[in-house]
């Protein structure tokens, strides 16, 4: 018993199980409640093409042993922001978000999100695959329930700092526009409710092993981020802005380590002891 | 049961929404003190790229001297950049695209099949409308008057300004009635670098060129902005305002990016009365629709490919009509393979359109932002189609008759619950109009109920 509580435990400490329990609920919700255009051989398909580009280059490649965990987020996140209507396209954006993780390295560290990799580079290059900014308009409600739930991912992961920060910056600049034209404050208040700026705040920037490694760090590369969003949403009117500006200010994330170094997040891991029934967590790597 | 297809097409208009008229993505202004305020409008917008055509529909139904608007538009507009076009354009891409009725006749159980046919009735669209002259002050204001010329029975003056209090006061001082809560948002739009396009109707050219209606306004521009202002519209409208846009792209459909694109309800089975108030069973369904999502939103009712429809309520468009509308793409009209439709009427030569018409019901308060656009490579068909199953009437002789009977009467219990739900109106008053129309099957007194394994063999 003792050690079904443990491993209790050990499965609550480890982000990524939060992450992907509310990912895979919201894409529930995407299905039945917002009547989303996802045929359930197209998730099949992401998932499958992540889980096989780890699987392979964890062996191959990084020579360890096969976790398949960021690779269901990673094909989560795709699934939920990706829309098309090609299969080739849903298992090309999951080979790229994988293979970017062990391509495009520096000093040991991925440069890019993997989702946020997948997504971009399809949705520019291919008409047939878009991103639906408005897909889950601006309920609201449903923004506090995702505030409530990516809290508690964030803050499992150490990483709330970063999606507070963007949402802050972003809120900033919002309000900073609206202020400027003379706008109601209900124009930027409708736009910071938009449900794909929260889901990109909680689940996509919020990835501790691409943001910087201290606290500062973070709160720079949000800001600067949050600015690029904002430029690109308002100054070249694409409504994707946010989500563009991630994958182009993701390259400044090991100069801003330079700058203000920090220690490297890893994901917790279970070691099993020899001896005893007890599961021990220690820091990965 | 096996059912036969069919029969009529009974597609709606806007029009049978939009009961009274007017209105535009900008405000009217009327000279004398009339008492106007937007209800309902269209706008067709052709895009590819930043290349955009928007023509907008012009069903204003006052005196035509009253008639001016004003449209922030995101450059400025020359001459050559407008057009006049023909009313019956938007009318048909209207028939074209709305939701439609479609009637299946069931087949005699005991024996053969049977159509029938009835004639698509598009409901007709009325255009109406009035004009402008020039000034001096303009420069003293801020105002600089970038363009002005008159197209067809309309005087246009393009303006750009420094800002909204000399806009709002040249306005006024020219005659314009502008609301006083415009200004703020004339405001913003100034800052965002916004021209303003200021029709009113030329009544010398009006009566040369002879038409009663005022006819629709194209305008042909290049921007990154791929929306419609529909802010300065709520500003002096008191209830919803119901907004048609017809998108016509290239590659797909076109969905909103600041509020959430959803589609109507379709496909369902409706009782055969519905047929005679088709008009009011949109209504109530489309307020339905709203009303679970707080009253107000975009709601898809069409989404097609140009080159057929399935059924059609309208045929296509011509690439002629097309061109004129202002698909500015389609310059090699006899290019391409020329394509079979799945079924009904024969079509000319392939076209790379694609047609999404969107339904927005909106006020200021739930839409405070301006809608914002874009395309997607989503080539998937969608219609607005609800479907009416007449029971076969005549007489049946044979022992399937009893369980086609007992099935039609389950169908009609379930056709009078959707509609309810579809619609808000109370089961026991559909109840009512079924009995009264085709009734239910007397399945007390027919045949003995047939076990299962009594059809396996048939007797001899």
């Amino acid at each position: 018993m003792a050690g079904v509580m443990d491993w209790m435990r050990a499965v609550s400490r480890d982000p990524r199980h939060y992450q992907i329990a509310i990912l895979s609920s919201l894409i529930l919700v995407g299905l039945f409640v917002y009547s989303f255009r996802l045929p359930w051989w197209h998730v099949l398909a992401c998932v499958g093409s992540t889980l096989g580009t780890q699987a392979l280059a964890d062996r191959f490649i990084a020579k360890r042993s096969f976790d398949p965990r960021s690779p269901l987020i990673s094909a989560l996140s795709l699934t939920l922001l990706l829309r098309t209507g090609s299969i080739t396209l849903s298992i090309l954006a999951g080979v790229l978000a994988v293979g970017s993780k062990y391509v495009l390295r520096w000093r040991g560290k991925h440069v890019f999100n993997p989702a946020n990799f997948g997504l971009v580079i399809v949705s520019l290059i291919f008409t047939s695959a878009w991103i639906s900014p408005g897909q889950w308009g601006a309920a609201p409600v449903l923004a506090l329930f995702l505030l409530g739930l990516g809290g508690i991912v964030t803050g499992k992961a150490k990483r709330w700092d970063v999606s507070l920060a963007l949402l802050g910056s972003y809120a900033a600049l919002l309000l900073g526009r609206a202020l400027w034209l003379g706008d109601p404050v209900a124009i930027p208040l409708h736009q910071l409710q938009s449900g794909a700026l929260l889901i990109f705040a909680f689940f996509m920037i919020s990835d501790p092993k691409t943001t910087p490694d201290a606290r500062t760090g973070r709160l720079i590369f949000a800001a600067l981020v949050a600015s690029v969003g904002f430029a690109i949403q308002f100054g070249l009117h694409n409504s994707a802005g946010i989500i563009l500006a991630l994958i182009l200010c993701a390259p400044t994330v090991p100069l801003i380590d330079h700058l203000v170094g920090g220690e490297r997040y890893a994901w917790p891991r279970f070691i099993r002891p020899t001896q005893g029934d007890t599961y021990v967590l220690t820091p990965a790597e | 049961m096996s059912s036969r297809l069919l029969s009529s097409v009974i597609a709606l208009s806007a029009t049978a929404v939009a009961t009274q008229a007017s209105a535009f993505c900008g405000f009217y202004v009327a000279k004398a003190d009339t008492d106007l305020f937007n209800q309902s409008s269209k706008v067709a917008m052709m895009r590819d790229g930043e290349r955009t055509v928007i023509t907008m529909a012009n069903d204003y139904q006052g005196e035509p001297e009253e008639f001016a608007m004003v449209i922030p538009v995101p450059t400025v507009i020359t001459k050559d950049q407008v057009h006049i076009s023909d009313p019956a354009l938007l009318t048909h891409l209207d028939a074209y695209t709305a939701p439609r009725l479609v009637e299946y006749f069931d087949d005699n159980p005991c024996d053969s099949h049977r159509y029938r046919l009835f004639d698509a009735v598009p409901a007709p669209v009325a255009m109406e409308s009035e004009t402008v002259t020039l000034q001096k002050r303009a420069e003293a204001l801020g105002v600089t008057i970038e363009d002005e010329f008159t197209v067809g029975e309309y005087d246009i003056l393009i303006l750009s300004a420094e800002e909204s209090d000399g806009l709002q006061t040249w306005l006024e001082e020219e005659g314009y009635r502008v609301p006083a809560k415009a200004r703020r948002t004339l405001g913003s739009y100034i800052k965002q670098d916004m021209k303003f396009f200021v029709a009113k109707v030329n009544l010398e050219a009006r009566a040369e060129n002879g038409s009663e209606y005022l006819r629709p306004i194209a305008v042909a521009f290049e921007t990154p902005k791929f929306m419609l202002p529909i802010r300065l519209g709520t500003v002096n409208a008191k209830d919803d305002q119901d907004l048609f846009v017809y998108m016509l792209t290239r590659s797909g459909q076109v969905e909103t990016t600041n509020y959430r694109t959803q589609k109507i309800p379709t496909g369902q089975e409706i009782p055969p009365y519905v047929k005679d108030e088709f008009g009011d069973f949109y209504k109530a369904m489309f307020a339905t629709a709203a009303d679970r999502d707080g009253g107000h939103g975009v709601f898809m009712e069409y989404a097609w490919d140009m080159n057929w429809c399935d059924p059609c309520a309208a045929d296509p468009l011509s690439n002629e009509q097309l061109q004129e509308l202002g698909v500015f793409w389609l310059d090699s009209p006899t290019d391409g393979p020329a394509i079979q439709p799945r079924r009904g009427r024969p079509i000319q030569q392939a076209k790379d359109v694609y047609v999404t018409r969107l339904h927005v019901r909106y006020d200021a308060k739930s839409f405070p932002e301006d809608l914002k656009f874009k395309t997607t490579g989503n080539r998937d068909n969608f219609q607005g189609r609800y479907v009416l199953r007449h029971a076969y009437d005549g007489e049946m002789t044979c022992e399937a008759a009893s369980e086609y009977k007992t099935d039609v009467n389950e169908r009609r219990q379930t056709e009078i619950k959707t509609l309810a739900n579809l619609t808000g109106w109370k089961r026991d008053d559909i109840r009512e109009r079924v009995e009264a129309d085709t009734g239910f099957f007397d399945v007390s007194k027919t045949a003995p109920n047939h076990k299962w394994w009594s059809r396996i063999w048939s007797q001899d």
